[in-house]
């Protein structure tokens, strides 16, 4: 390292050439991993030109004609399109809203608990569904919920729109509320126990200490959770609510997702698929920014710096 | 002799030792915390146990919905004609070499780029890591992704399973952060003084001390294959080569499962079967996740949780 900051430019590019010359073989150790990077993330993102073009597989991406802004006017013209944004937009912010607090709740829950079998076998069985695959999940609610052999009786649940929602929620809180859980028992248990004693002394009871102590040491990770949270709000979906989908609750269960899949590859209609599928990573990235910059405002803690 | 009776009476001591009594609201409290833990035990696990119950129920009781909690009219049949299917048992087989070929290709790529980017010998790895951040922040998008498995010639291969999403970030930061931290700079020092290059260091020195690494990657791996069905939806036309999720997915909610049934009694009774089978599938297909799990669930934590330091 040495003292980069106080020297010249030009040394800086001598210290990457020494570095190359000496650590050649972490170089050539990267550059399979980072050929990946490029091929599977980086020229995709290229390829995003399509939305702007009449795509014509014969002419390939870059040869086919432009078209300007064809494909998103079509797009937002288009009735189905506010059904489309409004969806997944309910949908994720529900999602994010139930999603957050109960693996909170769950660890603050927890840590109270002292060690033992008790808490031992919560925390193994709550943990154990985020290894169950999204097709099984969906399985086991599509029978749980059947109205002949599940276990709510004669309702359709699945039939009716005005279900799907919760459905899809309270499922994915079944499945990930243990493993999120983890993170924040891990962030409990870095507080400091002298926190705990001197509140203790002060005559804290437990609910005051984890107002007082618990939930302030447990911030900064919250804050991270929910931007995360944000980042995934639009790019996950797919898989679950394709699955849960059926013609009876279409009317709430469309989302972009989906849509952009059965418009581009099985109605092959590339171009207009990716500009959906582009409007979609868009909004997605304006969202974590937005939410980023205001976390950091308010709390001080951001995904970076 | 001597020393076990010690710990005997250690033990009585340290359980007898005084307790400070809390006060009634925080009893009331601790109270209200368990029960609240427990309802959610019990709806956590009374899905799968409705399930496991189904499945070992007889195929009439099933369909007549009398299963709750319990199996009613015990019965193996379901399992016995999943595990004589051959979809199934294909679904398996593919499942198999996708997990095993796949976290031994995501394992070697992870550390390869991992290793280097927690190394402060490494020119540019801020820029790098950087490159790798924001990919989680934009994507290219289904169809782009698409064209460019397509361009390379791997729809319906095993390829287009295998390469595509083989490295994931969130495992290079937690790789990162675990070699950033177990690994002390005086070792590569003495390393670098016995004249080990750097591949010879990561292969004698690093990866020997990052098994638990090496466990936590693996596993993470290995269940996201035998879990995904994404991308064998949209990659893969071939049956031959569907995975096991596929092959559920047709079968669970798809009702494909076919009857060769001839009589009208045979009919009914392979329709009735269809249900409960759907049961033992479950159940089957997600046993050996869940048998691994406990085994390493412990590595699994100590992952998420470096994974939760900032990278």
């Amino acid at each position: 390292m040495g003292s980069p900051s106080l020297a010249p430019r030009r040394s800086r590019w001598g210290q990457a050439q020494r570095s190359w010359r000496q650590h050649w073989q972490l170089y050539l150790l990267v550059s399979v991993p980072l050929a990946y990077f490029v091929i599977f993330k980086y020229v995709p993102m290229t390829f995003n030109v399509i939305a702007f073009k009449d795509y014509s597989p014969v002419l390939g991406a870059w040869d086919s004609p432009w078209v300007g802004l064809r494909n998103f006017e079509q797009l937002f013209n288009n009735p189905v399109f506010g059904t489309l944004v409004t969806n997944t937009l309910i949908l994720a912010f529900y999602l994010l809203l139930a999603s957050f607090p109960v693996p909170i709740l769950l660890a603050l829950a927890l840590n109270e608990v002292r060690n033992g079998w008790f808490r031992r076998t919560v925390q193994m069985v709550t943990y154990a569904p985020y290894f169950i695959s999204t097709v099984v999940v969906v399985s086991i609610t599509i029978l749980l919920l059947s109205p002949r052999i599940g276990l709510v009786g004669d309702v359709d649940i699945l039939g009716d729109p005005d279900y799907f929602r919760h459905v899809y929620v309270w499922t994915d809180v079944w499945q990930t509320a243990g493993y999120s859980a983890v993170i924040y028992l891990a962030a409990l248990s870095g507080i400091d126990p002298a926190l705990h004693e001197a509140a203790k002394i002060d005559g804290a009871s437990r609910l005051q200490r984890i107002r007082n102590v618990d939930l302030p040491g447990i911030m900064p990770t919250a804050v991270i959770m929910l931007i995360l949270g944000v980042g995934n709000m639009m790019a996950i979906g797919f898989e679950k609510a394709y699955l849960l989908q059926n013609n009876l609750n279409l009317a709430q269960s469309e989302i972009i997702p989906t849509y952009v899949y059965k418009t581009g590859l099985i109605n092959a209609d590339f171009s207009m698929a990716t500009a959906v599928g582009l409007f979609n990573s868009v909004v997605n990235l304006v969202l974590l920014l937005t939410v980023n910059f205001v976390a950091k405002r308010i709390t001080g803690n951001g995904l970076w710096r | 002799m001597t020393t076990l009776t010690q710990v005997m009476r250690l033990r009585r001591t340290r359980t007898a030792a005084p307790k400070v009594r809390e006060p009634f609201s925080d009893r009331v409290f601790m109270i209200v915390v368990k029960l609240m833990l427990a309802i959610l035990l019990a709806l956590v696990v009374m899905p799968l146990i409705y399930i496991v119950a189904s499945s070992f129920s007889s195929p009439a009781a099933v369909n007549s919905g009398q299963v709750k909690f319990w199996p009613v009219e015990f019965s193996i049949e379901a399992y016995q004609s999943v595990l004589t299917n051959a979809e199934v048992l294909r679904g398996y087989y593919n499942s198999l070499i996708y997990a095993i070929a796949g976290t031994l290709i995501s394992v070697t790529l992870t550390v390869a780029i991992a290793y280097p980017l927690s190394r402060r010998t490494f020119y540019g790895r801020n820029v790098l890591m950087t490159l790798l951040i924001f990919t989680m922040l934009f994507s290219g998008g289904l169809i782009p992704t698409y064209m460019v498995v397509h361009d390379l010639g791997m729809l319906d291969t095993r390829w287009a399973l295998l390469i595509p999403n083989a490295i994931g970030v969130w495992q290079v930061i937690i790789a990162r952060t675990f070699f950033a931290n177990s690994v002390p700079e005086e070792l590569y020092e003495a390393a670098a003084l016995d004249g080990a290059s750097e591949l010879r260091t990561l292969r004698s020195v690093v990866l020997p001390l990052s098994k638990p690494l090496l466990a936590v990657l693996a596993l993470m791996y290995t269940i996201y294959q035998w879990n995904t069905y994404f991308d064998a939806l949209v990659y893969l036309k071939d049956p031959d080569l569907y995975p096991l999720q596929i092959v559920l997915r047709n079968m669970l909610l798809l009702n494909t499962a076919r009857t060769g049934a001839v009589d009208l009694a045979q009919q009914m009774h392979q329709l009735q079967l269809a249900n409960v089978l759907k049961y033992a599938l479950i159940v089957v297909s997600s046993l050996p996740v869940l048998i691994i799990y406990p085994f390493v669930a412990r590595h699994f934590t100590k992952g998420v949780m470096v994974g939760a330091v900032k990278g």
